[in-house]
């Protein structure tokens, strides 16, 4: 079985582990630099960056996790996204910087602007998972305002990408964790 | 199986699975906000006075001045919560307005309805409310609460209270579990909680929302020791800003929520801290100083 790092210092990191779980892979939540050898990739969940990155800081696990980002498959959802965009915004945000997208923090607003919605994916995505609508939960989520160097959008939402793909990068900023679809998940297990 | 009635449930109980983990700060203005941040806060409380001052002062306490909530909205990326009378609903009202992101109907201001708490499934925000049992916490889940809290015993610097709470909801959903099902019917009239709820915890053995502790942590190990327990993060009232250094205290608060199941490290965050918030021997209280039977 494929054992698959989650990122456990804040957020949402046990709802990741139920899905990978029921994605048939084993999840390991990663609290120690020591945790990411013994991983075939790493999905930084949701939750508050700003609270993350102090505690990549505080615990000098920062240079470890880009380093790992380099060599392996990252998934990041919501502030897991922020953690791994090239071009944080509002505000300005230091990032391992892996994907070469262009973020902005809290872009739909606060709370009460958060939704759930039914994307239509792209065919891509449908033809190598399976068909049918996505549900997407957005939580003070942040809008991808740019793409560069080879990026593939896998999903977009009010013509903005929420779903994309670098490589052996997935990025979302909505919470597939959060909704029984599990594809987005299936998605990132091919790549490891 | 329970159908939830709200129909926000999804990103409500979703922006608590994202605070999880996490430590929430109690704030009064924009520089302590900019502290709790800087420190790795997952959330601000916004307030007028910590507990500890509401206590010491006495009088009405109520819903923060607006300007202050909004300045430190201003100030912060994080979330911002802010707290409402007991069963005051149109103070819930103006804060849906104000747009702060977690609505906490708290014990810690003095209740308006000594009877009803907030429909909280009326709302598009999510609530938060204390509770000492697993009868409270699932009455306040079925009034639509998506986040449960320990109440402790707000401002008094003592861990004892959050203790008993936490104990005491972590046992009583074990006992479901082990129970038949034709006992669970009983077990929910003792409760004063709704069978479907009961019957939820019984399958799952866990609330169906987090389960936050707040109510007199006032040190690293404080918060190791309810997490340990089972809670799931912390909020930290007075401890902070009542504290001589309430930046370190902060970041070492922080620290040992990440690190709650490592000793060695819960050390390290133990260190060079200087002195923690004064605290009250609750034995000591008389019935009408506790803020924790607020609350119905």
């Amino acid at each position: 079985m494929k054992k698959v790092g989650v990122l456990s210092l804040q957020g949402d990191f046990a709802a990741h582990g139920a899905a990978l779980e029921r994605a048939g892979a084993e999840p390991v939540f990663v609290r120690e630099r020591e945790q990411l050898s013994q991983i075939d990739g790493l999905i930084i969940p949701g939750g508050e960056s700003t609270t993350m990155l102090k505690l990549l800081r505080y615990e000098n696990l920062f240079d470890d996790l880009a380093e790992f980002g380099r060599r392996k498959p990252v998934f990041g959802t919501c502030a897991g996204a922020i953690l791994m965009a090239k071009d944080v915004t509002n505000p300005a945000q230091e990032s391992l910087g892996l994907v070469d997208i262009a973020i902005e923090r809290n872009a739909y607003g606060r709370q009460i602007d958060s939704r759930v919605v039914e994307l239509e994916p792209g065919p891509d995505f449908e033809k190598r998972t399976a068909p049918g609508k996505l549900e997407a939960v957005f939580i003070r989520a942040p809008i991808i305002r740019g793409v560069q160097n080879g990026v593939k959008v896998l999903a977009e939402y009010e013509g903005d990408p929420v779903l994309i793909e670098q490589g052996r990068y997935l990025v979302s900023t909505f919470h597939p964790e959060l909704t029984k679809d599990l594809r987005v998940h299936s998605l990132f297990l091919e790549k490891l | 199986m329970f159908t939830f009635s709200n129909q926000w449930w999804t990103i409500n109980v979703g922006l608590a699975e994202m605070l999880k983990g996490g430590v929430i700060m109690d704030v009064t203005n924009a520089e302590q906000a900019r502290i709790a941040e800087d420190a790795g806060a997952s959330a601000v409380m916004a307030l007028e006075r910590v507990p500890s001052d509401i206590r010491k002062e006495g009088g009405v306490a109520r819903m923060a001045n607006i300007a202050i909530m909004e300045e430190i909205q201003k100030t912060v990326t994080i979330p911002v919560m802010a707290k409402a009378r007991i069963g005051h609903f149109v103070e819930a009202q103006v804060l849906e307005m104000l747009k702060v992101d977690f609505i906490d109907e708290s014990e810690v201001l003095t209740p308006a309805d000594e009877e009803n708490h907030i429909d909280k499934n009326l709302f598009k925000t999510p609530f938060v409310c204390g509770a000492r049992n697993l009868g409270e916490a699932l009455r306040r889940i079925a009034e639509g609460a998506t986040m449960i809290r320990t109440k402790g015993e707000a401002g008094s610097g003592n861990i004892v209270e959050a203790v008993r709470h936490i104990r005491t909801i972590i046992k009583e959903m074990k006992q479901l579990t082990v129970m038949g099902k034709d006992e669970l019917a009983h077990q929910a009239k003792n409760l004063q909680a709704p069978l479907e709820l009961v019957k939820w915890v019984a399958e799952h053995g866990k609330l169906p929302v987090p389960n936050f502790s707040a109510g007199g942590i006032a040190t690293p190990a404080d918060a190791a020791l309810v997490m340990q327990l089972g809670a799931e993060a912390v909020f930290v009232g007075s401890g902070i800003f009542k504290s001589s250094d309430p930046s370190a205290r902060a970041i070492a608060i922080v620290k040992a929520a990440k690190n709650y199941q490592n000793p060695e490290k819960l050390l390290e965050a133990s260190r060079q801290l200087g002195e923690a918030m004064p605290g009250l021997d609750i034995a000591k209280l008389a019935e009408g100083e506790l803020m924790q039977t607020r609350g119905w």
